[in-house]
């Protein structure tokens, strides 16, 4: 799955102390590849709480609103 | 505070993933997709130094502490 | 567990036994720069890694990334730069590469290996640091007061400074051990310059409620007149422990810091150090190390966000008043009531008190804390 990709820029100290992680962690070959898992898990996470979709979501406040929660 | 600049280096990563980060972080306070990289692999290090930490004390050294917090009355 | 130091390494520039001795010999022989009261003490706070990972004063560009990013070049977060000031005249032919020998009122304190002679710019630190360029600001009327250069390089120790404390002064190697030897795994610290209060008091013990044990760290050695002495706080906070706290949840120490009312940046400063001792936790006050009205009150308590790897948890908790209605010690957050019922406790108040001889009410001050401050024939620094 290659494709395109973009740089993201970090402090030279910090990739040094994240080269350093995965030496000693081991489980990733490169930063890129700690960068993307990082930010994978962070998606998919932030996605978990998403269960909704907007119209669902608006259904829930409504209710929440009759009931004078909100 | 462009003389610093040189202390940066890339990271490469997908159009894809940028993007969907780009959107996730829309309005919570980052101003850049770089600078969210950086908050949570800052994160991920610290907490993985935090558990590989031992004490570095000499016995000889733990001894003389330990006496000193007797003597004060802490122990 | 205890945690770890900042940076990873607890530092120890105390020279000792026969190095001490040779270093004594050698500082003989050196170019020497006497330096105030505030810079021997960040001296002795450096070498017995109160400032860990430091191990001297900052170099240049440690200076620039704490002053423009609030890191250290290494990257760990660090938000008051630690910097020694001199003249041109007074370090004369001194070069990048010399030792200098570091004396207070003649009596040499430490050497230093100069790393680092540089310029720099009082105004840019105030308005980094300090959010104003005010010179009526107590700390950036300080910087003001500073010298024209900075030096930079490691410092060991060669003598300690007099400490009229010493019995209550613990180091951070002392107080790790001491925490483990307790079995303490979460130590929450608290910083003061105060006698106690209901106030402080009810804030202490709801940070303890979800910790091991309570770190008092009261800041020691450069009061202003009219500020408590430094034995009246700590007997105050010997009275409260005996009678207020159960037994062996409490450590109660001095440190002698530099207080430096940067505010939102001291606050994270503070935290770091507390991290160094061994805390896990640190309770932020509103407007923490803050003066006059140069930050906003909840400043102190948004700046955390920004360090993911602070490596100490804050805990904002708020100010605490008495409430006749919920008939105790309450907060904002857990009192509905009116301000009619509600007895705030105000510090200035207090000490007016105390001053005139008066007991304060049983819902401001502990009676025993009271007597304790009071049986001193003054217990306000002099004018
Ligand atoms: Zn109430």
């Amino acid at each position: 799955m290659s494709g395109d990709k973009v740089a993201v820029h970090i402090s030279k100290e910090l990739y040094e102390k994240a080269k350093k992680y995965i030496e000693e962690q081991g489980g990733f070959e490169s930063v890129e590849e700690l960068v993307e898992f990082v930010l994978g898990e962070v998606l998919s996470e932030e996605g978990g709480e998403q269960v909704f979709s907007e119209e669902e979501e608006e259904k829930v406040k409504e209710r929440l609103r009759s009931l004078g929660y909100i | 505070m462009d003389e610093r600049k040189g202390k940066y280096t890339t990271v490469s990563i997908p159009v894809t993933l940028y993007n969907r980060i780009k959107k996730l972080i829309e309005g919570t306070g980052f101003t850049s997709v770089s600078q969210y990289v950086t908050y949570v692999l800052r994160e991920i290090v610290a907490a993985h130094e935090e558990a590989r930490y031992e004490e570095p004390f000499t016995q000889e050294d733990k001894e003389r502490i330990l006496e000193r917090l007797r003597r004060l009355g802490y122990l | 567990m205890v945690s770890k130091p900042h940076g990873g390494r607890l530092v120890d520039r105390v020279a000792r036994g026969r190095r001490r001795e040779l270093l004594l010999d050698e500082a003989k022989e050196l170019p020497r720069l006497e330096v105030g009261f505030d810079r021997a003490v960040d001296l002795e706070d450096i070498a017995h890694g109160v400032y860990s990972p430091l191990e001297g004063f900052m170099v240049q560009e440690d200076y620039l990334h704490v002053l423009y990013d609030m890191r250290l070049s290494t990257d760990h977060p660090w938000t008051i730069p630690i910097v020694l000031d001199a003249d041109p005249e007074e370090l004369g032919d001194v070069r990048e590469g010399d030792d200098l020998a570091l004396t207070h009122r003649g009596r040499v304190l430490a050497v230093m290996r100069v790393e680092e002679i540089y310029g720099w710019d009082k105004r840019e630190y105030a308005r980094m640091v300090y959010k104003t360029t005010d010179p009526k600001h107590p700390g950036v009327a300080k910087i003001y007061g500073m010298k024209e250069l900075l030096v930079g390089g490691p410092i060991d120790l060669v003598d300690e400074l007099p400490n009229p404390l010493e019995r209550y002064t613990l180091w951070p190697a002392e107080t790790r051990v001491l925490f483990r030897e307790r079995g303490w795994r979460r130590i929450v610290g608290f910083q003061t310059r105060n006698v106690p209060h209901l106030g402080h008091e009810y804030v202490q013990k709801a940070a303890l409620t979800f910790v091991d044990g309570l770190f008092i760290n009261p800041l020691v050695g450069w009061k202003k007149p009219g500020d408590y002495r430094d034995e009246v706080i700590l007997a105050a906070y010997e009275a409260l422990v005996k009678h207020y706290y159960p037994r062996n949840v409490v450590v109660l120490a001095a440190l002698r810091m530099n207080m430096r009312y940067a505010g939102p940046r001291e606050a994270i400063h503070h935290a770091i150090v507390r991290k160094n001792f061994g805390c896990t936790h640190f309770i932020v006050g509103r407007d923490h190390a803050g003066v006059g009205d140069y930050y906003g009150p909840y400043e102190a308590w948004e700046i955390f966000q920004e360090f993911p790897d602070l490596g100490i948890t804050p805990l904002f908790i708020r100010e605490a008043f008495y409430c006749r209605k919920c008939g105790g010690m309450v907060n904002e957050k857990v009192c509905p009531h009116g301000d009619e019922h509600r007895v705030r406790i105000s510090g200035t108040k207090l000490r007016e008190m105390l001053r005139r001889g008066e007991k304060p009410p049983k819902t401001m001050m502990r009676p025993e804390v009271a007597e304790a401050v009071m049986s001193f024939d003054n217990p306000f620094v002099e004018a």
